[in-house]
């Protein structure tokens, strides 16, 4: 069994999620090649060769690759995967721009979100926004998998993989690039921070998110958000937590001024802890908090924000 | 041009799933059915083009039994001019729908192919992207602004790191996220009209596709429920239960 595991970074740093695909690799294969994809990312292959549990490195350097299109970097995945058992990348919006158009390349049914490995053919993901957990076992000669990075302990360590470096790269001339609008922020990444503050549609307005981002800097957490609370204008769309968000399960989530809704529930259920300060005393989001607190979140926060000095 | 736009069957988003007693599958019989949530957003993005000249047809496209009729009833109702249905016993998997969709633009012939980012019900968040490969065409994924000028559709992908703004020629495939506007509904006249409009049936042997699983589904479990928690009765007690019983701050 080998895996082929796609190695999400921004030509200069790996995203730290690669350890967690590493883990499920190895559940599943005995040998682990990645697979750098970029532009001027040289730097990216030997950091990744430096992680445990990676025997090789190739790389694909071109500038038709620097932003990651999917109609230039997938084709480079389908041909990389010949040969390979499994294809495997951490789920994101990277890894749904790349791994459906490479597995459909390759003629294979991918799977989304795996959660767990019970055989290296046969795995766990859930649907209906985790209100179901599906075991699925796949026909496929190559499995094309994204995985949930919360769900695997990241492997620790250092490693020495061999970087080869391979030729490829063409621009399809089908899409372009036109500029990133990244919300910049001091804090930590949400999808792997150990604590998040999330607010919803209570919050009531972009000027009251500054009571959540002064708690974040207190504690050192990532800020999310209800879907609610983005469409309102609140907050950029990349703090949105859910089913159609992103996915996460920190030690300590604290949602503030949201309801609860599935959907919402679905990105962060995970999570060791959670705390819920709502003023409606039946918001769903009592039923799933470890420590919930009936109560204005305006009185609540100052008061929390005084309670850790 | 003309749009086609796909819209899926699905499990009404509000009502909350249950697993069949024999963990086979997730129950449908009896369970309120809507049309997916995203593909709602495709198909008003489809007909706003067709209002802004820029498309002069919208067709909707769904794969599934029969109940798909019901959908496609209300995308015409809505507004579509033509539906397909392609009849097929149960939902084929993302890779043999795309093969699908393949078949019928091929037919079809449309400048782009509106869908929905994401299927409420498998939430695989992969048909779109395996069509456009299929068809060897661009693809603008998870957006939230789409602007079609000069044959190139300027839009706002959501990413996770924020909005990446891309521009992906025609033709081509682009997927909504529910921010990209807000659906209207039918009416009850037009409900009435779209009695009359074209509605065609295939079948994936028509269309020469091989819509076989290649996923089995082994069983369907119901996650273990979070047991419930406390209620504290002030910021303090908050504080005092996450430091000295939780230990998640400091
Ligand atoms: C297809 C689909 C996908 C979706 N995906 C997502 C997703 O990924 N993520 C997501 O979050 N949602 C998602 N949603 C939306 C979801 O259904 C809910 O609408 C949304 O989560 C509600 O956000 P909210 O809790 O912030 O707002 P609301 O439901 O309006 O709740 C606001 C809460 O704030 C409380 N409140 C108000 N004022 C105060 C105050 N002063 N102090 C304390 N509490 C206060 C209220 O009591 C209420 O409980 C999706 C919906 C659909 C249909
Ligand atoms: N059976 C189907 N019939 C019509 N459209 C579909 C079907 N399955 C998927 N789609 C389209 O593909 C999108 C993404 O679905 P999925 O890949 O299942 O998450 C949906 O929003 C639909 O627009």
């Amino acid at each position: 069994m080998s895996a082929l595991i796609i190695v999400e970074h921004d030509n200069q740093t790996v995203r730290e999620n690669i350890r967690a695909v590493v883990t499920c690799a190895r559940q599943v294969a005995d040998s682990v090649t990645a697979l750098v994809i970029g532009d001027n990312c040289r730097a990216v292959a030997d950091a990744t060769a430096a992680i445990a549990g990676i025997d090789k490195v190739k790389l694909v350097q071109h500038a038709a690759l620097a932003h990651g299109i999917s109609e230039n970097c997938a084709p480079i995945i389908a041909a990389e995967s010949a040969g390979m058992t499994h294809v495997l990348m951490a789920a994101g919006a990277q890894a749904r721009e790349w791994l459906p158009r490479a597995a459909a390349l390759a003629d294979m049914q991918m799977i989304t979100d795996v959660i767990a490995v019970n055989a290296p053919d046969t795995f766990v993901r859930p649907l209906y926004a985790g209100n179901a957990l599906a075991t699925v076992q796949s026909s496929d000669s190559v499995k094309f998998m994204s995985i949930r990075p919360t769900a695997f302990a990241p492997i620790e360590g250092a490693g020495s993989a061999s970087v080869e470096e391979i030729s490829g790269g063409a621009d399809s001339g089908q899409t372009t690039f036109i500029e990133a609008r990244t919300s910049s922020s001091d804090h930590p990444e949400l999808t792997t921070a150990k604590i998040v503050v999330s607010g919803g549609r209570g919050v009531g307005s972009a000027e009251n998110f500054q009571l959540l981002e002064t708690l974040a800097n207190k504690l050192s957490a990532a800020v999310g958000a209800s879907r609610a609370a983005v469409d309102a204008g609140y907050v950029p769309n990349d703090y949105q937590v859910g089913q159609t968000g992103k996915i996460v399960a920190p030690d300590l989530y604290i949602a503030i001024g949201i309801s609860g809704a599935i959907q919402h529930i679905a990105g962060m259920k995970d999570s060791k802890c959670i705390v819920a300060i709502n003023k409606d005393p039946d918001a769903p989001i009592f039923e799933i908090a470890d420590y919930g607190l009936v109560a204005d979140l305006f009185e609540a926060l100052p008061q929390l924000q005084a309670a850790l000095e | 041009m003309k749009i086609l736009v796909t819209v899926k069957r699905v499990i009404d988003p509000y009502i909350k799933v249950r697993v069949r007693a024999d963990q086979s599958a997730v129950e449908t019989d009896g369970v309120k059915m809507a049309m997916n949530p995203f593909c709602e957003n495709a198909l008003e993005e489809a007909l706003r083009w067709r209002e802004a000249g820029i498309a002069n047809e919208v067709v909707v496209l769904s794969v599934g039994n029969d109940s798909c009729v019901e959908t496609l009833r209300t995308a015409l109702a809505i507004g579509a001019d033509r539906a397909i249905h392609v009849k097929a016993a149960n939902t084929p998997q993302p890779l043999a729908t795309a093969k699908i969709i393949t078949a019928v633009a091929k037919r079809e012939d449309p400048g782009v192919i509106w869908m929905g980012k994401q299927g409420i019900d498998g939430d695989y968040n992969q048909t779109g992207q395996m069509t456009a490969a299929l068809l060897g065409w661009g693809q603008g994924l998870f957006l939230s602004s789409a602007k079609f000028a000069d044959g190139v559709v300027t839009g706002e992908s959501e990413v996770d790191s924020g909005i990446r703004v891309i521009q992906v020629k025609t033709p081509c495939v682009l997927t909504a996220d529910l921010r990209l506007n807000e659906a209207r509904y039918a009416t009850l006249p037009n409900i009435m009209k779209a009695k009359k409009k074209p509605f065609e049936t295939l079948t994936p042997e028509e269309l020469s596709v091989d819509a076989s699983d290649r996923l089995t589904t082994l069983i369907v479990n119901t996650p273990p429920p979070r047991a419930g928690g406390v209620r504290v009765a002030d910021v303090a007690e908050l504080v005092s239960k996450l430091r000295e019983e939780a230990k998640v701050i400091a």
